[in-house]
């Protein structure tokens, strides 16, 4: 398993090459990409991500091993970039290597959803017009 | 105890601090105290969940000396 928070570039194939093994048969990557707009239309320059690194990994760690629980055979890889990112960047990889794809499949969709809700990562817009605002996940739960 | 703030937070009270805490105060009392200090925070009190030495806790927790608290604005990962 890796589970990382990292600065520098993804290197989403040097990912699935350390994931991929000899008893699997399919791997799925899936990775969140800076896109040039923000969900309002508004023209974004880049994004901004921080984390509070030690809890982020150690959610990471808790995704794998649930998934590791029900999926045992599923290999992964959770890797989340900070600092400020471009456009076309890659600031997120899930990969997940099984014997068939259905599991693959199944613990990167597992791995990104749980990651959104419960890995404390921090994401800024930047907008081209100069302002920056700090983005919620809808699934971001409030204090109980 | 050493403070913790992050995103939005981190812009309102620093990115950390050392803070004197009383004898049994509470990580709420440790908030409400920062809510004092800086009152545009209290926007943020719905939404802002705390952790104590790296784990999620509640409002409820007592603060101890070397401890470090960390004031978590709602995530946006991914």
């Amino acid at each position: 398993m890796i589970c990382e928070i990292v600065r520098e570039a993804i290197d989403v194939r040097a990912i699935e090459a350390s994931v991929l093994a000899p008893s699997c048969g399919g791997i799925v990557s899936f990775c969140g990409v800076v896109r040039e707009r923000a969900d309002d239309g508004r023209e974004v320059e880049g994004l901004y991500y921080e984390a509070h690194e030690g809890m982020a990994r150690a959610s990471f760690m808790a995704i794998a091993e649930e998934v590791r629980a029900t999926m045992p055979e599923v290999r992964l890889a959770i890797v989340h970039r900070v600092g400020a990112l471009s456009i076309g960047e890659v600031a997120v990889a899930v990969v997940a290597a099984a014997p068939h794809r259905a599991e693959a499949f199944a613990a990167a969709r597992f791995a990104i959803d749980a990651l959104k809700e419960r890995s404390p990562i921090w994401k800024q817009e930047r907008y081209c017009d100069g302002e920056r605002v700090w983005v919620e996940n809808r699934c971001s739960g409030e204090r109980q | 105890m050493r403070l913790f703030a992050f995103a939005r937070l981190r812009e309102l009270l620093g990115e950390r601090r050392d803070v004197a805490v009383a004898d049994g105060a509470t990580v709420g009392d440790l908030w409400e105290a920062l809510v004092r200090e800086e009152p545009r925070l209290t926007e943020f009190a719905r939404g802002t969940r705390f952790a104590r030495n790296d784990r999620l806790c509640s409002a409820e927790v007592p603060v101890r000396d070397g401890d470090e608290i960390a004031l978590l604005p709602p995530f946006g990962g991914g």
